[in-house]
């Protein structure tokens, strides 16, 4: 009989080209997806004479820098930009640029256009590649040197991470959502918590969500430490990228259906580490601190924490949670900036008004186009929030979407690092239904009450 | 990038956990091209804010002294980009992001482990001041303010920074195994191929 295999052992096994003996393997990588941050990957191929090995296998984004409201753009902003389109032209890589229907941030188009499946191995030079893994697919980021070297090469050194398998017994309760079960695993586990791990995420609450889910849950692992999360596929993944562009297509899905199907963990396999949460027992969580661990129930109170963090966050031990104030909110990013994402906000905001303003930023042309059409916008722009081009915008302000300092933002994304939206910003972190309850209330609030219609 | 085994110079305490990479390069310096060097960008917004921030007080370090998770965060290379320009060398901390981890050796950054105890006494022996720091990378070992450790590495990581090696080189001596792993996964799996 052979050895029972996780997840993980399959997808490592598919891809690894030699191991050496120091036990680093080396990996064939079968999408790389490259943004404008890629510029110095791009400038040490240049500096070598190389070119990229397959252009074929290779992506490139318009994303961190994308303007997302009009005006002026920055020279240097402008300059980021242009660099990418200079380097994907001239090394034959397809590129997604401002105009492109298709554009929209990488963690996001991957999936839409069908360029990231089950079964592959993905790397981006972004540390929250680890979305992709909602697929079924081995997906990491890496730095500049590792994406110059998978420009050169099309494969990666890496040693096998240790596996932990997250197990979600149990229902979520409504209002309730997959950012609520990353935060609440990471305020448990710690922000290191999952460090040197791959995570499958598995049991009956991560069966039960869509994709957009699983891809929140999966993008928020890089949070609690862990370079990969992962979901086994099923039918949900498969009925997602049925005829996507990029997918199979005709008999080669038929195949790719059936290799895909033994996409998991046999019974039995043995996992390095294992945890267990109880989803019906997840509570609406937000950050009240400066790292994503610092998070809690929104009916807690601000703890007594480092006097450095309280003060950077403008917080007393003991406020409750649903008292602080906030002075604008932020709906988008790769965690949550997906069509279901914006359903789940136009149905808090719905017939009600914003008392706060605020910025909503869809994930992709695509999904902005779809929520116009589905009347989403319509609702955002009628709560008075303002309805914006698709981009990385306020998670990480790099297009100039910045928070002023001092200012205290709900805001839908994944880090809430001092600075992180802007110098002197204060980021709470939750999922978009409760940023839409923190607009409407103008403070940070339960949205399961609003959601009932009670308030 | 050639490599290295001993150095001698000098440590400050950053003692903070969580030095993730946002703190470490804040983003908007990210556009700047690396020619003029990263080194005014590390840890900007804390020192801007901190006149008696370590590293305004101790420009001259090569070595750093930091709680756990250093590094945490991004992918952002850039954040070993402003630490490697700004001329550290080395850094101690209980653990790091993997990422950072990874990035800092291919750019000649050493990331020691220590145990917690070890750096709480590191940290309390530097305090706001500095010491000599010397590190031997073969014997995995260095002298901080005069105390000895011995710090965990992974062996790879290690004989890369000795080396001062570049995966590029290593990879191409594996260019006929890659080659015919490429022709068999595309013969077994077509579907892997982007359609279009
Ligand atoms: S949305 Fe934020 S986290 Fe996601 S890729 Fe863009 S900057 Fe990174």
């Amino acid at each position: 009989m052979s050895v029972p295999l996780t997840l993980l052992d399959r997808l490592w096994d598919a891809h690894e080209i030699l191991r050496r003996d120091d036990g680093t393997s080396l990996l064939w990588v079968d999408r790389h997806l490259v943004h404008e941050g890629s510029h110095h990957a791009f400038a040490k191929l240049a500096s070598r004479g190389m070119p990229v090995a397959e252009p074929e296998l290779t992506f490139a984004v318009v994303d961190h820098y994308a303007p997302t409201r009009a005006g002026e753009v920055a020279p240097d902003i402008r300059r980021m930009i242009r660099t990418l389109g200079e380097n994907a032209r001239a090394q034959g890589i397809r590129l997604f640029d401002l105009k492109d229907p298709g554009q929209g941030i990488v963690h996001v188009i991957g999936p839409e256009q069908g360029l990231t499946l089950p079964g592959l191995l993905i790397n981006c030079g972004d540390s929250h590649t680890s979305t992709h893994g909602a697929f079924g697919a081995l997906a990491f980021g890496v730095g500049a040197t590792e994406v110059a070297h998978i420009l050169a090469t099309q494969t990666i050194w890496q040693r096998k991470p240790k596996a932990l398998r997250m197990v979600f017994d149990g229902t979520l309760a409504a209002g309730v959502t997959a950012k609520d079960m990353a935060l609440h695993w990471i305020s448990k586990l710690g922000t290191g918590g999952a460090q040197g791990h791959a995570i499958e995420y598995a049991g009956a609450a991560v069966e039960a969500l869509s994709m957009e889910g699983r891809l929140t849950l999966c993008n928020l692992s890089i949070e609690g430490g862990a370079r990969f999360g992962m979901v086994a596929p099923d039918e949900v993944t498969f009925d997602y990228l049925k005829d996507r562009p990029f997918a199979p297509k005709g008999a080669e899905w038929q195949a790719a259906l059936e290799d895909w199907r033994g996409l998991r963990s046999d019974e039995g396999a043995s996992f390095d580490r294992e945890a267990q949460f109880d989803a019906g027992e997840i509570a609406p969580t937000v950050t009240w601190g400066t790292m994503p661990e610092e998070a809690l129930p929104i009916t807690e109170v601000v703890p007594d924490a480092a006097r450095e963090t309280l003060e950077y966050m403008a917080l007393e031990p003991g406020l409750p949670l649903s008292e602080v104030a906030v002075d604008q909110v932020f709906i988008g990013s790769c965690t949550n900036g997906r069509i279901e994402d914006l359903r789940m906000a136009a149905k808090v905001l719905k017939g009600r008004k914003a008392k706060v303003p605020g910025l909503v930023s869809p994930g992709s042309t695509q999904i902005k186009k779809q929520a116009e059409d589905e009347g989403l916008a319509r609702i955002f722009t009628e709560a008075g929030l303002e309805w914006a081009g698709a981009g990385c915008s306020m998670c990480v302000g790099m297009n100039g979407d910045l928070v002023e300092s001092g200012k205290r933002c709900a805001s839908s994304t994944n880090r809430n690092f001092k600075g992180r939206q802007g110098r002197g910003a204060r980021t709470h972190l939750m999922s978009p239904a409760m940023v839409a309850a923190a607009a409407v209330k103008g403070h940070l609030a339960d949205v399961r009450p609003l959601l009932e219609g009670r308030t | 990038m050639s490599g290295w085994s001993k150095m001698d110079g000098r440590a400050v305490a950053l003692a903070q956990a969580n030095v993730d990479t946002d703190q470490l390069i804040p983003a908007r310096f990210m556009s700047q091209p690396r020619s003029e060097g990263y080194g005014a960008f590390l840890l900007q917004d804390a020192r801007a804010d901190d006149e008696g921030h370590v590293l305004n007080r101790h420009s001259d370090v090569q070595v750093l002294v930091s709680r756990r998770n250093f590094g945490s965060g991004s992918s952002r290379e850039a954040a070993v980009y402003a630490l490697v320009d700004f001329g550290i060398r080395a850094v101690f901390a209980p653990s790091f992001g993997d990422i950072f981890a990874s990035n800092a050796v291919n750019n000649g950054l050493l990331p020691a482990r220590l145990s917690e105890d070890q750096i709480e006494e590191l940290i309390a022996a530097l305090g706001p001041g500095e010491a000599t720091a010397s590190i031997d990378l073969e014997m995995g070992a260095a002298v901080i303010a005069g105390r000895e450790v011995r710090f965990d590495l992974d062996p790879v990581w290690q004989q890369k920074l000795v080396n001062g090696w570049d995966d590029i080189d290593l990879t191409a001596q594996y260019d006929d195994a890659t080659k015919k792993f490429r022709a068999d996964r595309m013969a077994a799996y077509p579907w892997a191929m982007p359609a279009s």
